[in-house]
């Protein structure tokens, strides 16, 4: 009917590859939508129910052992026992067990543990499980205001993962090129943290580990000081991006798009949302880089920095960890019940 | 069976090749051996060449060479010179400006001077290639309407790498030269100056723009519907109206009650063409200049409201607890 090099021919053409290339690339409806603003603000989180049951079915809580809290406090009874002192053996013991389930459950207690020893702190593992079991308490007792009633687990992060699966290392230095070319400028590259974008592809380092600020914008309409500029903007962007993709939500679920930077413009979750960053800046700087030269070199990040924490950490692409579960409750020591040093001070990591 | 009819037939249409008026004396000619395309044919005509370089020609196309190289290699050297990544990645990719430490200083190469450098010898092909529309519309004796709307874009690309950063004092707030990376630097300027769509002359600039899409569809529909009474000689029309040019103006004034003559509705096209690029500059210099929150100063102007709040009052958690 049409020849291949006539107009018709090449439109056909045309019309036959992006139509592969939309149903190849797009999401396919039904789109469920959730007003997060005022009527008529287009305020909207969009979810997929395919993605949404897939989330579903890999973000649920594991059966918790039967409560037990009977017996002598721990520290009595067993030698070396540092955090978890007033608790009793038998919540003591609960918790040991529910800990390898959550984090070693092919190795078992040998994977922290010496056999026979089990006092030993011989094994890194043990000795990073301790700090790791001190600043999940820190979170549970301390940042309330991020956490809320839902609180953490060693399982929130590590989901039966020894290390848990989304962890980050700090990237290259922007502008660190050794040569003539301008390379190593730490964005213009498909970066995974950043949803595929070529924006900032480690905004972790300065705003989640170092106190870089995060605010971009002013808060007078004409100039009045406000010298933050566009490349900052950039980096503020990328993060917010990293937030957005932890938490499986768009920019609304916090923001009204029309006005990013003003607050009563915004959602509650923005609240919730901006103490997590000071969280994350204690975790990352007071737990996880004391803990550096505990860990095998190959552990660590190509800079020899160590894993660090972030938004997806916890979230998991969900906007509350394994849906909201309250699984930290069930396990009161986690809450701080029985411990000692609940806050313990920087660099405390070694016995 | 195809029939020829008007200048807007599909029918092409070959004679000898046409080699144009005679070039005035210099030291250039008119450059190739005409050829006719089937292909190109049923786009526009199916003559191609031949082509006038010129000075000027000559000139902005080795400035534009000398651009595209130093922004390609500075690309392909960011993935290790692989050819494969380089490919892959390329709308990735991008040359930055210097950070805006340097200020408007020249910075070392790999810190932003290879982007100044790459910025220079576009800037210099985009004003030769003005220059050369300039003269080759004079030496035929035209209007130099092309070259002037052709101006206007190159206002606002200089009011987006070149007069704003040096208003702000700093390269830094130029655009990277990237093809996502230049859209994120679009958007990341408009989350900074607190959202760009209230400012007033980003909205001419949108109306124009708009504009210039329904002006160009109306007036391209109406000189399609009219052609096959001779419409399609819209000059002749223009000062001597048939009836092509009778029954498109009726149909205008049946339609939305007032029309455009042959003549006006290019003036229309023209100035909502050229106004697009020249709002938008204006614009792009008012933002962190002279305003540096649009959303803040379109509240306190009435432009735009500050909606109920249907979660209560949402203070600001650092003016109460500290931090950024």
């Amino acid at each position: 009917m049409f020849k291949l090099n006539s107009i018709p021919g090449l439109a056909l053409i045309g019309a036959f590859l992006v139509c592969l290339l939309a149903v190849l690339t797009f999401q396919r409806p039904p789109v469920d939508v959730i007003a997060t603003g005022g009527p008529g603000l287009g305020m909207q989180t969009l979810y997929n129910p395919a993605q949404v049951s897939k989330a579903l079915g890999i973000n649920q809580a594991p059966p918790v052992l039967p409560a037990i809290d009977a017996g002598p406090a721990a520290g009595t009874v067993y030698k070396n026992v540092q955090v978890l002192k007033n608790v009793s053996t038998g919540a003591f013991g609960r918790l040991m067990v529910s800990m390898t389930q959550w984090v070693a459950p092919q190795q078992g207690c040998g994977y922290c543990h010496v056999s026979g020893n089990f006092a030993s702190d011989a094994k890194y593992t043990k000795v990073v499980a301790r700090r790791m079991l001190q600043m999940t308490i820190a979170v549970n007792t301390t940042y309330a205001n991020h956490v809320g009633d839902v609180g953490v687990t060693c399982y929130t992060c590590h989901r039966g993962n020894n290390a848990p699966a989304n962890i980050w290392f700090t990237g290259v230095t922007p502008g660190s090129g050794p040569a003539m070319a301008e390379v190593n400028m730490g964005k213009n590259a498909p970066a995974a943290d950043v949803n595929g974008s070529s924006l900032p592809s480690d905004p972790f380092t300065p705003f989640l580990l170092n106190n870089e600020k995060i605010r971009v914008s002013g808060s007078t309409a004409l100039p009045s000081g406000n010298n933050a500029s566009i490349k900052q903007t950039e980096w503020t962007y990328a993060l917010m991006m990293t937030y957005a993709q932890a938490l499986g939500v768009s920019c609304e679920y916090c923001h009204d798009s029309r006005a990013f930077n003003q607050w009563d413009e915004s959602t509650p979750q923005r609240v919730t949302a901006f103490y997590a960053e000071a969280m994350l800046r204690d975790l990352n700087s007071n737990y996880m880089v004391p803990l550096t030269a505990q860990f095998p070199p190959a552990l660590l990040g190509p800079s020899g920095d160590v894993a660090k924490i972030n938004c997806a950490t916890c979230h998991q692409g969900v906007y509350k960890p394994l849906f909201g579960a309250q699984m930290a409750k069930q396990f009161p020591p986690l809450e701080g019940v029985g411990t000692t040093a609940a806050a313990a001070p920087a660099g405390s990591s070694t016995p | 069976m195809a029939e020829y009819q008007n200048i807007f037939t599909r029918v092409q249409v070959r004679g000898p090749a046409h080699h144009g008026v005679p070039v005035p004396q210099g030291p250039w000619v008119r450059e190739g051996k005409p050829f006719f395309s089937y292909l190109l044919g049923q786009f526009g005509n199916a003559q191609v060449g031949p082509f006038y370089l010129g000075t000027l020609g000559l000139a902005s196309l080795l400035c534009g060479f000398v651009a595209i190289e130093i922004i390609g290699l500075n690309m392909w050297a960011s993935v290790g010179w692989n050819p494969i990544l380089f490919v892959r990645d390329l709308p990735w990719l991008a040359l930055e400006p210097p950070s805006p430490a340097y200020g408007l200083h020249i910075p070392p190469l790999a810190q932003g001077g290879w982007w100044l450098m790459a910025g220079f010898f576009l800037t210099s092909s985009l004003i030769l290639w003005f220059l050369r529309v300039h003269r080759r519309a004079t030496q035929l004796g035209l209007g130099t309407h092309t070259a002037w709307a052709f101006a206007s874009a190159i206002w606002l690309y200089l009011c987006l790498g070149f007069f704003r950063p040096i208003l702000l004092g700093a390269w830094g707030e130029a655009p990277p030269f990237g093809i996502f990376p230049h859209l994120d630097w679009t958007v990341a300027f408009s989350l900074r100056c607190g959202n760009l769509y209230y400012d007033p002359f980003h909205m001419l600039s949108i109306v124009f723009l708009y504009g210039s899409v329904l002006l160009f569809a109306m007036h391209a529909a109406t000189i399609l519907a009219v052609s096959r009474f001779g419409g399609d000689k819209e000059v002749e029309q223009t000062i001597d109206r048939g009836t092509a040019s009778e029954r498109a103006a009726l149909f205008w004034r049946w339609t939305m009650g007032f029309n455009a003559t042959m003549e006006s509705i290019h003036r229309w096209a023209w100035w909502f063409a050229v106004l697009t690029p020249l709002t938008g500059g204006i614009g792009i210099l008012l933002t962190g200049t002279v305003v540096d929150d649009w959303f803040l100063w379109a509240v306190k102007h009435g432009v735009a409201p500050h909606y109920a709040a249907i979660y209560g009052a949402i203070p600001d958690p650092a003016a109460t607890q500290g931090g950024k």
